[in-house]
């Protein structure tokens, strides 16, 4: 363990009551990593994301980005330290346009979003940066349309520019292709292979082929915490994650 | 290995956006109106000393109720708190109406800002009732410091200098309406440069999706408070224009009434928009007039049908309306 992590967890723990939903949970996400988080539903995995970003204030343990220790920031501050993150169920500015959801984010992370004494077309820089991650995502032909008209699988990617336009250290990828036909996930697989290798990724998901496709690394969470660690290969052997996790859904 | 975040090629939609706050022509047109009203209805000045007060109230709503998304039915709070102000300032301190304004605007901005630190934390439901009980406290407060607001008599006494000490406030009312006029020009060329900063596209972001915005780490309750603390100035300096125009401050600058009016004018016009604020509350108050006058018993009865139409069968007011109907032609031509 010489290098630092890009985000590591210690000891990790939250509980409501007796109910304990993340149980001592030991993480380490290396840098350019492609991670997978998997489980079955409710194990957790959702509420492990909230603690990370501070949505959730874990009980004990702790939290570090970049050797950094997090765990007392706001949420604000941990974006403004390179955490990025997207949502499981579209969570987008739906009445604006594409283009505009992303320039939102790419003002916060330069820091003019506050700015009240300028126009926002005095900054086509940020436009254009904006125009530019579009093109990358392959939805720059929508850039004036309004997010609410676009169809769900489009939506998906706006997820993803969104924070990308933050230029994350770290990026948690919840469930990218929730609630997509399957021969459109395949675009949202790609767009995610493609991303930038220094970012390092957590990826969140259900659907196995993207998890074996995607993941150098997957974490099994059960209960609240972690049932093993390993490469794909060792996971896909791992007879006790066939019990919990792949046999009941009776997919590999 | 080709550069994610950078692209050389300017196109269409970065161009629409770059030129996005570029003044269209008919932007021009409420103060083509403003003019063409001073010499078309000169009886009527008065009134439309009123109504210009109004679209600076309905304005500094918008910006919190239709661009940050705070719904509040209690913005008369500091409206009545710039009138007194604005008006204590002429009785007790100087007639100067420039300063007054000044006055009328700080009184708003310390309201907003000291209620807006504790309601801004809440959301929906439990806000709204919290600008009520805001609205209320300093109502019920008016009224027992009789002493130096006049309480339910009213503010007496109001005298009000020549403006820059030239142009002395007349009985039919030009002065007055020039002056209201000019104030709610400068006001509008500031709310305008703030819809299009980057600071009212985060009010918007904030509007549409809190979640995201905390998620993109921007600090949403120092953006609310800060738009919450501008809009209760512009508010304070339309109370203050009240004050100084009809030389009175009475106990109705506070009142639920008011709060409740000002929002359903907005509704009229239509949110979010800038130019709600000007159709709403001109459309409004001529409709009160005319109605007051044609059935004195009944007129919040005919307003109130007008609001359940408006509301039923034009989303967005009269200018979703006029939008929807022109992208309508557009597609038939």
């Amino acid at each position: 363990m010489s290098t630092t992590a890009s985000l590591e967890t210690i000891g990790l723990r939250k509980s409501f009551g007796a109910l304990v939903v993340a149980n001592d949970i030991n993480f380490r996400l290396e840098p350019g990593a492609r991670h997978a988080l998997i489980g079955p539903n409710g194990a957790g995995k959702t509420t492990f994301i909230n603690l990370i970003t501070g949505r959730l204030a874990p009980s004990t343990g702790r939290i570090l980005l970049g050797g950094e220790d997090i765990t007392s920031l706001s949420q604000a501050d941990r974006v403004k330290r390179g955490l990025g993150r997207t949502f499981q169920i579209n969570t987008l500015f739906k009445g604006m346009s594409v283009l505009d959801n992303v320039c939102l984010s790419i003002g916060e992370r330069d820091g003019q979003a506050g700015n009240m004494f300028r126009l926002v077309g005095a900054r086509p820089t940020v436009i254009e940066e904006a125009y530019a991650l579009l093109e990358r995502l392959r939805i720059a032909d929508e850039a004036m349309t309004l997010v609410k008209e676009l169809p769900y699988g489009k939506q998906r990617l706006v997820e993803i520019a969104i924070a990308l336009g933050l230029k994350p250290k770290v990026l948690l990828l919840d469930e990218p292709a929730a609630g997509v036909p399957s021969a459109e996930s395949s675009i949202i697989l790609d767009i995610v292979e493609q991303l930038p290798q220094d970012i390092a990724m957590l990826i969140i998901e259900h659907d196995m082929d993207l998890v074996f496709r995607l993941a150098r690394r997957i974490t099994v969470l059960v209960q609240g915490g972690v049932l093993v660690e390993g490469a794909p290969s060792e996971i896909a052997r791992d007879e006790r994650v066939r019990e919990v996790y792949l046999g009941e859904r009776h997919h590999v | 290995m080709f550069n994610w975040f950078s692209s050389s090629n300017k196109l269409a939609p970065v161009d629409r956006l770059v030129k996005s706050h570029q003044l269209r022509p008919v932007e021009l047109l409420p103060w083509a109106a403003a003019i063409a009203a001073y010499f078309l209805f000169d009886s009527y000045l008065p009134l439309g000393s009123q109504i210009l007060i109004m679209i600076l109230f309905a304005m500094s709503l918008d910006l919190v109720l239709g661009y940050a998304g705070i719904v509040t039915l209690g913005h008369a709070a500091f409206f009545g708190a710039g009138a007194y102000a604005a008006g204590i300032y002429a009785v007790h301190v100087s007639g100067e109406p420039l300063s007054g304004l000044v006055v009328g605007a700080v009184a708003g901005a310390i309201v907003g800002f000291l209620s807006g630190l504790v309601i801004l934390r809440t959301q929906g439901l439990t806000l709204l009732m919290l600008t009520l009980a805001v609205g209320s406290l300093l109502g019920e407060a008016a009224n027992k410091a009789s002493f130096i607001t006049g309480g339910a008599d009213g503010l007496q006494g109001v005298s009000i200098q020549p403006i820059l000490g030239l142009f002395s406030f007349d009985l039919f009312g030009r002065t007055a309406y020039v002056y209201c006029g000019i104030v709610l020009f400068f006001a509008w060329i500031f709310a305008r440069r703030l819809v299009h900063s980057p600071f009212g596209r985060s009010l918007i972001g904030i509007r549409e999706n809190v979640t995201r915005m905390n998620a993109i780490g921007s600090p949403v309750r120092g953006r609310l408070l800060t738009v919450y603390t501008i809009s209760a100035a512009i508010a304070g300096i339309a109370g203050a224009l009240l004050a100084q125009t009809t030389q009175f401050v009475g106990l109705t600058v506070l009142t639920f009434e008011r709060s409740g009016e000002i929002v359903i004018m907005l509704i009229f016009g239509g949110i979010g928009r800038l130019y709600g604020a000007f159709v709403g509350a001109t459309l409004y108050m001529i409709a009160q007039d005319q109605l007051s006058e044609i059935d004195p018993i009944f007129w919040e009865f005919w307003i109130g049908l007008l609001l359940v139409l408006v509301v039923m069968f034009a989303r967005g007011g009269v200018l979703g309306l006029l939008d929807r109907a022109i992208q309508r032609w557009r597609r038939r031509s």
